[in-house]
């Protein structure tokens, strides 16, 4: 039986981890590397490095980031954040990553999902995909671009169905409501996409605790489920929530 | 002993390279039959689609290469598209292209498109995450140590089909039961990404290493 994945994202900026971290053991805790290892130890199923650096001269510091953990763990990882050309998207893949997650530049330019799986196979692929709540909208929720600052024109189911068809692989569907609310993912949001695509989704935003990926990977039918602020502040292992979703009959991988 | 990686444009070789390393096993990447046919072992790894992989493999010249070290006896560790090219055809054709697509035939069976349905809805296509591989023969030297029912990582749209089923290694249920693992003589294939498997995934490379087919 295929496995509900548990991935964990980490936002790097000028190759640190932004957001605090407490581990028990030793680790440089800003390191994405290190942490990357500490995840791969607990079983983690999947990582997302988010690029988030501001200037553009410092993007090469990512490039050394995922060179760096691809020799150390052996699981996918994609990387994400201001990949708008081809060119970004070859050193990325190059340096070792299995997938290449696209946002904004998508919007803008959605060709360049065509020429990523062309150039790479969908597999590799991931449509990054922010939504917000819009009930003028005919699935009620719109696409926002520019960490959810820009509203697009685009309904987000058009928009996933859209990319799809331009040979995305795997969605991951943000939602911009829940994000950083640790109160639960949009269930709704994600049931709604993941249903109406043949490709994985994985849900992203307001998770907190572990009954919240039971939610979205039962009720909201995801894939996958990302996690960030509830293992990097140390709250919960990668393996105690996935032996609580064991609990609870959703297949997990056991490391 | 030394490793040749087969390089034929099928996707990223990256992945399979640091996974030797980090098993101390001695690699190179190559596109050029006259090097790879100096190596002891061959990984045969792949990404991409049957039809430009098997057209790549042929303008290089390395479907000879693949043909004389299997006859020969040489190990060769198929992966991913690599464990679907070794059979007689894949139902994954070039463009307006009607007949299926002619590949290595060096094992007797072939591909086809995974389709069905799961408990939610239609079965979600490429078959993209962790999932079982039960062991046929869990005695056998390329599995030894790993227990049968360990989740290894796939990504494909295409299963294989092989006709002896006394070669069958390995078996995965997605939609329908299907072959994700078998042997034949010298040859290792295997449908999912064991460089992509974590600990397990590393085991079974390193397992193929100590073969003696």
């Amino acid at each position: 039986m295929l496995k509900k994945r548990v991935i964990v994202c980490l936002d790097v900026k000028e190759g640190k981890t932004t957001k605090g971290i407490k581990f028990q053991d030793n680790v440089d805790l800003g390191d994405p590397v290190a942490m990357a290892e500490t995840y791969y130890r607990q079983g983690v199923d999947e990582l997302v490095f988010y690029d988030i650096t501001a200037s553009a001269e410092k993007r090469g510091i990512m490039l050394d980031v995922v060179a760096r953990v691809a020799e150390k763990i052996f699981i996918p990882f994609c990387v994400g954040g201001g990949l708008s050309t081809a060119e970004d998207i070859r050193k990325v893949i190059n340096a070792g990553a299995e997938k290449v997650s696209l946002n904004s530049p998508a919007v803008k330019n959605p060709e360049l999902i065509r020429e990523a799986a062309r150039l790479y196979g969908s597999q590799s692929v991931v449509l990054g995909m922010d939504a917000l709540a819009d009930p003028s909208l005919p699935s009620g929720y719109r696409v926002v671009i520019n960490g959810g600052r820009t509203p697009t024109e685009w309904d987000a189911l058009e928009w996933a169905l859209r990319a799809q068809s331009l040979g995305a692989g795997e969605i991951v569907l943000n939602s911009i409501d829940a994000d950083g609310t640790k109160s639960g993912y949009e269930l709704k949001l994600t049931r709604l996409i993941s249903s109406k695509v043949s490709i994985p989704v994985v849900a992203s935003g307001g998770a907190g605790t572990p009954e919240h990926l039971r939610e979205v990977l039962q009720e909201g039918q995801a894939d996958a489920a990302l996690v960030a602020s509830m293992v990097h502040y140390g709250t919960y292992t990668v393996g105690q929530i996935k032996e609580y979703l064991r609990q609870k009959h959703i297949p997990v991988r056991e490391a | 002993m030394k490793v040749g990686i087969i390089d034929y444009n099928a996707g990223n070789l990256r992945s399979v390279e640091l996974a030797l390393r980090h098993l101390e096993i001695d690699a190179f990447v190559s596109g050029d039959p006259r090097d790879l046919e100096k190596a002891d072992r061959l990984v045969f790894p792949g990404d991409g689609h049957a039809a430009t992989s098997m057209h790549n493999l042929r303008e290089r010249g390395l479907d000879e290469l693949l043909f004389n070290f299997f006859r020969r006896g040489r190990p060769i560790l198929g992966i991913c598209v690599g464990s679907q090219i070794v059979l007689d055809s894949s139902d994954e054709k070039a463009q307006g292209e009607a007949k299926p697509t002619r590949c290595l035939g060096l094992v007797q069976g072939s591909c086809h498109r995974l389709e069905g349905s799961s408990p939610s809805g239609p079965l979600k296509v490429p078959h993209m995450g962790w999932n079982a591989v039960q062991f046929s023969d869990t005695q056998h030297p390329l599995v030894q140590g790993i227990p049968s029912g360990t989740d290894f990582y796939f990504v494909h749209s295409f299963y294989t089909e092989v006709s002896d089923p006394s070669l069958i290694l390995g078996r995965t249920e997605y939609g329908q039961e299907f072959t994700t693992g078998f042997v034949k003589e010298a040859l290792a294939a295997w449908q999912f990404h064991p460089e992509k498997s974590g600990e397990w995934g590393l085991k079974l490379v390193a397992n193929f290493f100590q073969w003696r087919p």
